[in-house]
């Protein structure tokens, strides 16, 4: 399958200014993304995984080399972070509409569009919770649910379920993967989970230790839908062994 | 709610009849410590001769004023410090020198500068109701989340809009707790003006009573002054039940 990559990502390299020489997060990192991908970047803390999505949202410029989305044009984003990261003073159905709020997209509209975001990921029922009111699980299908809500050319999820409990993690991954199933986005998703980055991910890439390098880049061959049971079959398994040795 | 209200108005009757015993059985002159009733018939007294709703007017507006001045000025000059650490270290010298020294002591200066007319002592009021405003609008506005500009960021929000959805309501609960102890300063602000000097408000009541010999005047000045600062100071607590709600 040959699609023309939707993200072109050449010669990223990360230097931080410090008091002895600069901290090099990332060095030379070029890699393709194609439409509608899932690729997880996995890595040992301190990879600099995390600076890679932050170039990627905008959020901080590369020391050198570029990104291009599609056309040129700078790609929309939607974000998922580490904490839920909600607003604690907005109810969910206002945490969720708040991209259409910035978009200045007309209220009814912004309504309709987050109940419909709200069924998707099964929060029906708690529109006018707050966030201090749900569970982890739940703060962070709201999280998904406000990054998806604008329709975004990029998925990026930084560590989303690093903060749930193992259960919560698990049936995360599931909702998750049905979730870009229904919603076709490109998704680059940051993990230190290896089970996590096999049952979600098209693609699988390995960074190095800091400065990160890109040290493997593997294709994930298990069809979808992807059950929670396929961790248990000899691929899943033979694949894991191979990413936990370019992680050592 | 009703049981606080009925503990309250026992311990106040209470006191009160604690107070009429005392200057009953006492043996106390009338100047040095009049009975409650005879302040109560001052108060009568002085509300039907117009007086005290006079006085007690010219008072309430240099309060408004000065608290409105006040906390104005120290939110534009607290939100511009907690932007810049440069501004603030340069500035903030001036800002610890201005409260080391006591309203009182330059008082009859303002009242010099401004003369003895209103304008003086909402000058006053302004100055005290601003040190506590300025601390916690700084305070408050670096505990935003920094998660939370990275977001609005991510989703390429203006200035404008950081700042009315993430900073204003981030920084709140803070910022209203500075409001509290501004709002009950501002009283003791105002009546510092008038004491320096004042033909006209609450001041210029209980000196007038003092001067004459006229203790219950002076009582009833005092109680209109605490009358007034509990107003505000519920007015305060109003706000933060309105705005906090999301805070349980």
């Amino acid at each position: 399958m040959i699609r023309t990559p939707i993200l072109t990502i050449r010669n990223l390299t990360a230097v931080f200014p410090n008091d002895n020489g600069g901290l090099h997060a990332l060095d030379a990192i070029t890699f393709d993304v194609r439409p509608r991908e899932f690729v997880c970047v996995l890595g040992p803390s301190g990879s600099g995984k995390t600076t890679l999505l932050r170039i990627l949202a905008g959020l901080i410029k590369p020391t050198s080399g570029s990104f291009t989305f599609g056309h040129g044009e700078q790609p929309s984003i939607g974000m998922v972070f580490q904490g839920s990261n909600l607003m604690p003073w907005r109810t969910v159905i206002e945490n969720i509409k708040l991209p259409l709020e910035i978009r200045s997209v007309p209220e009814q509209t912004a309504i309709a569009q987050a109940h419909e975001m709200i069924e998707l990921v099964g929060l029906q029922g708690f529109e006018d919770a707050l966030p201090h009111d749900l569970s982890g699980g739940m703060a962070q299908r709201v999280a998904i649910a406000r990054a998806l809500i604008h329709d975004p050319d990029l998925l990026l999820l930084d560590e989303p379920f690093a903060s749930l409990d193992a259960m919560t993690r698990e049936r995360m991954w599931t909702e998750l993967s049905r979730i870009w199933q229904m919603r076709q986005k490109t998704v680059i998703m940051v993990t230190h989970s290896i089970n996590e980055s096999l049952f979600l991910a098209d693609r699988v890439l390995v960074l190095t230790q800091r400065p990160g390098r890109i040290k493997m880049d593997m294709e994930v061959d298990i069809p979808r839908p992807r059950k929670d049971d396929i961790r248990y079959t000899l691929h899943f398994g033979k694949l894991a062994r191979q990413l936990r040795g370019a992680i050592m | 709610m009703t049981k606080r209200l009925i503990s309250i108005l026992l311990s106040v009757v209470a006191f009160l009849i604690g107070w009429h015993i005392f200057t009953r059985y006492g043996d106390i002159p009338e100047f040095i410590l009049p009975s409650p009733f005879s302040v109560w018939n001052r108060f009568l007294q002085a509300v039907g001769d117009g007086s005290l709703p006079y006085h007690t007017g010219i008072t309430l507006l240099e309060i408004v004023l000065g608290l409105l001045a006040g906390v104005l000025f120290a939110t534009v000059v607290g939100y511009i410090l907690a932007k810049s650490r440069t501004l603030e270290r340069l500035l903030s010298p001036y800002i610890v020198a201005s409260q080391a020294i006591p309203v009182v002591a330059i008082a009859p200066l303002l009242v010099i500068w401004f003369k003895d007319g209103i304008l003086s002592k909402v000058t006053i009021c302004a100055l005290i109701v601003f040190f506590p405003v300025l601390v916690n609008t700084i305070v408050g506005v670096r505990a935003v989340p920094i998660a939370l500009y990275d977001l609005m960021n991510s989703l390429h929000a203006t200035r404008a809009q950081i700042l009315w959805k993430v900073e204003v309501p981030a920084s709140l609960p803070i910022f209203l707790g500075g409001l509290r102890i501004g709002a009950t300063l501002s009283v003791i602000g105002a009546i510092v003006g008038e004491l320096v000097s004042a033909e006209q408000g609450l001041g210029f009541l209980l000196q007038l009573g003092d001067f004459q010999y006229d203790t219950a005047m002076v009582f009833v000045a005092v109680f209109t002054l605490i009358a007034l600062a509990l107003m505000l100071y519920g007015i305060v607590t109003l706000l933060e039940k309105r705005f906090l709600k999301w805070q349980n």
